[in-house]
């Protein structure tokens, strides 16, 4: 019978890239013991190429950063591409990110220069089969647990995926059409107004943090109206600004205490850190501000030699657009499922 | 949001983290998703669309108010002490390859390290910096030695260390620069316990300086278990 199952499927390593891991909405409710959250460093490319595939938002994603990854598809299946644009490839041909992409069996995706931002997002209908630890599938890389085999992908290692039962109907009627023998993108994808508002040199929006008081005019300015420059020392733990060097105006004892991601501290060199994902869970540093959820997309896809520029905002449009946020991501959820369970 | 009970280190200040932590344990709220005490503070993760009422009330307030009345209650609450966890230690040798720095810098002999180390009882006032890790407080000063210069690239888990006043365990392998006086067979984080840490902020703890011979003994009898 010429039917697509689903089972068993599964994709190969063939070049791992500069560093792929399996991450998800990250493993909370674990701080206290002293365990960072983890998981994407954009949290909405992640869930939207989950969408994209059918899966729940909560699903795991392969986190691609810069230099992508070759990965050879043993069985045929239908995948998304989210986030920054790391010139993706199936057999060489150019491949669009943001929609749903119909793999065929002996397929190889690879990446070519990164165009735009630093994380894509590869989603594969169904999820990765991998076990939950502490509720989450995110790779905690210091630790060495979670996501696959706790560390980031090797050559040669195998990914084994689930069956899409959600869209097995859809993924069967492709596969009849006799379209299961080459790449197929759909022809439709999400109105850009629903994505993350990326930006090669973003805007990114804060409040002021526990310890804004205790810094100089001249730093609270410097953060207001100066540019600050990613450097390339930045990664998943937080990304390190250079700019007008901050500081306080007298000296103070910061006693340690929880951060988060966003947490913008200040060490004795006076260029700040904006944690990120992989941030531990405390700090003893000054803190001049917390950057707002909302902006954490932007943020984190900036690229290292390219500028963000702060504008302060208040709690309660922080929260604001959050909810905006979570508002386009349940339109685009809606969508999404109406479009995959169309039939073809 | 960041609750402060005050300015400065001390056990009444990390007592009432504690009884307020209890409190809230009992009386948590929707959209509330975790907290995180530490020494003066105690560090509340909210999801802010889960909090108040479908966006007709602002979060914050929502959430202000229920911590309020939680405050309010903490005034009729005795502080419990925590419970008292025994650390064994084999000091010195290769476990402790630091021991004759911190003899050195106060000019005491290896022994009496051991035994000032051994006699005191510690509070763990927070979990932080990796998987695990006590932030002890306790050390006497008659021990207490700056870091190292130049920090280890890899301290093997169970290391016990001392920088500055502070002293620790290192429940993971990590690059680490305190001194290091002993190590424990005990495991202090493992993913599949429940909770993953074995101390919590709040417990009680003291070192039980055993032999090479027990250390040995009681990391075998761990790997069998």
């Amino acid at each position: 019978m010429n039917e697509w199952k689903g089972a068993g499927m599964s994709i190969k390593v063939i070049s791992p890239g500069l560093l792929c891991t399996i991450q998800d909405a990250g493993r909370h409710q674990y701080k206290k013991d002293g365990i960072i959250t983890s998981g994407a460093m954009d949290l909405d490319a992640c869930k939207i190429a989950n969408l994209l595939t059918g899966n729940n938002m909560e699903e795991a994603c392969l986190e691609i950063c810069m230099k992508g990854p070759e990965l050879y598809f043993e069985n045929s299946y239908l995948i998304a591409l989210s986030g920054a644009d790391l010139s993706p490839m199936l057999d060489g041909v150019a491949v669009k990110m943001w929609r749903p992409i119909w793999v065929p069996k002996g397929s190889t995706l690879s990446f070519g220069a990164p165009r735009s931002g630093c994380f894509t997002y590869l989603a594969v209908a169904g999820g990765f089969n991998i076990p939950k630890v502490l509720e989450s599938y995110s790779t905690y890389l210091a630790a060495r647990f979670g996501g696959y085999k706790g560390r980031a992908l090797m050559k040669n290692d195998v990914l084994e995926c689930n069956t899409a039962k959600e869209i097995l109907p859809l993924l069967n009627s492709i596969y009849r059409l006799g379209s299961g023998n080459h790449v197929v993108e759909a022809h439709w994808a999400p109105d850009p107004q629903l994505l993350p508002a990326y930006d090669e040199n973003p805007v990114i929006r804060f409040i002021r943090g526990p310890e804004w008081q205790l810094f100089s005019k001249a730093s609270q300015d410097a953060l207001l109206n100066e540019p600050f420059k990613v450097s390339a020392r930045s990664n998943r733990m937080g990304y390190q600004l250079q700019g007008p060097e901050l500081s306080l105006s007298r000296p103070a004892e910061i006693l340690s205490s929880a951060v988060t991601f966003g947490t913008v501290q200040v060490p004795g060199s006076g260029n700040p850190i904006i944690l990120t994902a992989d941030h531990q869970t405390t700090g003893g540093y000054p803190r001049i501000a917390n950057v707002i959820s909302a902006d954490f997309s932007p943020l984190v896809q900036t690229q290292a030699g390219k500028n963000i520029y702060f504008k302060e905002t208040t709690l309660a449009d922080a929260h604001q657009l959050l909810s905006e946020q979570g508002n386009k991501l349940e339109l685009l959820r809606m969508a999404i499922h109406l479009k995959l369970n169309q039939p073809v | 949001m960041v609750l402060q009970f005050g300015e400065q280190i001390s056990p009444e200040v990390h007592l009432k983290i504690q009884a307020f932590a209890a409190l809230l344990e009992k009386n948590t709220l929707a959209g509330i998703v975790e907290w995180v005490p530490a020494y003066t503070t105690l560090t509340i993760y909210y999801a802010p669309l889960l909090i108040g009422n479908g966006g007709s009330e602002d979060p914050y307030d929502v959430l202000y108010r229920h911590l309020a009345s939680l405050a309010a209650k903490l005034e009729n609450i005795a502080p419990m002490p925590g419970r008292l966890v025994e650390i064994p230690v084999c000091y010195g040798g290769s476990f402790g390859p630091d021991l004759d720095i911190v003899a050195a810098h106060h000019n005491i002999s290896p022994e009496e390290v051991i035994a000032i180390h051994s006699q005191q009882e510690y509070t763990v006032y927070m979990i932080g910096f990796a998987p695990g890790f006590p932030y002890l407080g306790g050390l006497s000063k008659k021990i207490a030695c700056p870091r190292k210069a130049a920090p280890r690239s890899s301290v093997p888990a169970g290391s016990v260390g001392i920088a500055g006043l502070q002293t620790g365990i290192y429940p993971i392998s990590t690059p680490g620069g305190w001194q290091l006086i002993g190590r424990t067979p005990i495991t202090l984080f493992g993913y599949c316990k429940q909770p993953p840490s074995l101390l919590q902020a709040g417990d009680r703890l003291r070192f039980m300086p055993v032999s090479a011979k027990d250390y040995e003994r009681m990391e075998r009898s761990r790997h069998e278990h």
